[in-house]
């Protein structure tokens, strides 16, 4: 006589567990589309930073009887003269010009207005100049220049980058704690729907833990493919937006989205970040399937001590 | 009340509706816990017992539920080897003995089906199957025949009186009158609280 390979005790696929698949794909998706957009945002507002930071602008005002051009020179010379500066470029007339052409307008002549002209000093990010000593040097060797560090636009970039990964980061705690809720409900839902499977478990004499490791398998399966779906997606997501703004490079449309959203590129850190929010969410589904059957379990052994229920068998 | 159930003994337990019968049975399956008085199985107070001693003892009783209780997306072998599979028991080590069990109830045909399809003796005998595979040292019935007609009652009957013979203690919670006029063993009635033994 052939019997049919082994059926799991729980069965493999009803309504309740396709919705839970859903909603964990869902809730995934959620997640990972935030945990995604804060690193996205960190990685810009970081890139902003070390752009800045990576330069100094020493400025310096027309004055009666100043030579301009020496003044830049002599200004970027004294500059690259301290430890920490790499290289110096003076705005040429050309470059200034068209720095000024928004505000005002094309073919200015810089020769009939006193511009202040800019020398753009590199210096390395790990081991800066001292900006107090290079700001007093010039100040006695060219009262006209200004040294600008660029200190008031970087803290306020990692004040700006700071707030917004806190704010992503706590949308994020709040969509895992949205999701954890969710899960337990929706698993709950399940276990209640099958609570005459763990009943009839306990009476062929099951111990609470094989009963446990059972829902534990079902819901690992279903969290799985439900996160595993809802991370794929988000991954696919980005992966698709960062293809479809390198290629639409230099439009308008393209200029416009990465000014506001920055650079749609995740790298293997924040992929890697996806996965372990995938797995995270597989966890903690399995971990609430076993809490809740454990309870279900305890509560059937409960109803031994009181007569007034009668949920384990059916009254006489 | 006080009452014995010896080993490899054969009653019936009747008793108007609402007498208590199946309350009695679930203190004898460990699914209640008395609040009062004594109950001792296999040599051991029932109230004393941890709650994770429970499966355990309970794995020495099979139990008939009147509403057989058969998990409807399993096959009929599947429920059947159910409480052999909850115990870790490898598939191989059991297959013969529940094909077995399953002819000797009648349902050698019925293995591969699932219970929705099964009428209600088939269901009844499959939960009997369920009950023995174990060889458990007492089975508690609950309405064993409450849904089959009398032909099939008295099949039932015959599995149960064998099953004695093969050194089961039985207890069967009945109302059907006739179906205890067939046997000629012990009568527990339970009234209003008082339980009246004829031997």
């Amino acid at each position: 006589m052939r019997v049919r390979p082994t059926a799991p005790i729980l069965p493999p696929s009803n309504i309740q567990g396709n919705a839970l698949i859903v909603v964990i794909a869902i809730m995934a998706f959620l997640a990972c589309l935030t945990f995604g957009a804060v690193s996205m945002v960190r990685a810009t507002a970081a890139g902003w930073q070390s752009q800045i930071s990576r330069e100094i602008t020493i400025q310096i005002k027309p004055a009666e009887g100043l030579d301009m051009d020496a003044a830049l020179q002599k200004a970027k010379d004294l500059a690259l003269g301290f430890v920490g500066t790499q290289a110096g470029t003076i705005l040429d007339d050309g470059a200034t010009a068209r720095l000024l052409e928004p505000w005002l307008g094309a073919g200015l002549d810089l020769k009939e207005l006193p511009v202040p002209r800019l020398v753009v000093i590199t210096i390395d990010e790990e081991n800066p100049p001292d900006f107090g000593e290079m700001r007093e040097l010039l100040a006695q060797e060219l009262p006209e220049a200004f040294l600008d560090d660029h200190r008031t636009w970087v803290d306020r970039l990692v004040s700006m980058a700071s707030t917004t990964v806190m704010i992503g980061t706590g949308v994020l705690v709040l969509v895992f704690t949205a999701m954890v809720l969710t899960v337990i409900f929706a698993t709950r839902g399940v276990i209640a729907g099958n609570r005459h499977i763990v009943e009839v478990l306990h009476f062929v004499g099951a111990e609470g833990g094989f009963v446990a490791r059972e829902f534990q398998k079902h819901f690992l399966k279903i969290s799985l493919k439900g996160s595993a779906a809802g991370s794929a997606l988000a991954a696919v997501l980005f992966a698709t937006l960062g293809i479809w703004q390198t290629n639409a490079r230099a439009t308008p449309e393209s200029d416009q989205t990465m000014a506001l959203f920055g650079t749609f590129s995740l790298g293997w850190s924040g992929y890697l970040g996806i996965v372990a929010t995938m797995v995270v969410i597989a966890l903690l589904t399995t971990l609430t399937a076993r809490l809740t059957v454990m309870r279900t379990i305890d509560e059937i052994d409960l109803i031994r001590s009181d007569p007034a229920r009668s949920d384990g068998l059916p009254a006489s | 009340m006080t009452f014995d159930i010896p080993k490899r003994s054969f009653q019936f337990l009747t008793g108007p509706s609402g007498a208590g019968k199946t309350t009695l049975l679930r203190l004898l399956f460990m699914s209640l816990q008395p609040t009062r008085g004594l109950i001792r199985m296999f040599g051991r107070d029932l109230s004393q017992i941890p709650r994770n001693e429970l499966p355990m003892l309970r794995r020495r009783v099979g139990i008939v539920f009147q509403d057989f209780r058969l998990l409807d997306h399993l096959t009929t072998y599947e429920n059947v080897a159910l409480p052999l599979r909850v115990r870790g028991k490898q598939e191989a080590s059991y297959r013969n003995d529940v094909i077995e069990l399953l002819k000797w109830v009648g349902l050698g045909e019925r293995i591969n089906v699932l219970p929705p399809v099964l009428s209600g003796g088939e269901k009844q005998r499959a939960a009997i199957a369920r009950a023995l595979i174990d060889r458990p040292e007492i089975l508690l019935a609950d309405e064993p025949t409450g849904n089959v007609d009398p032909p099939m009652a008295k099949r039932l009957l015959s599995l149960f009186l064998e099953l004695n013979r093969l050194g089961t203690a039985v207890v069967i919670a009945t109302h059907d009158l006739a179906l205890m006029d067939q046997v000629d063993a012990r009568r527990m009635i339970l009234t209003e609280g008082q339980l009246d033994i004829y031997e």
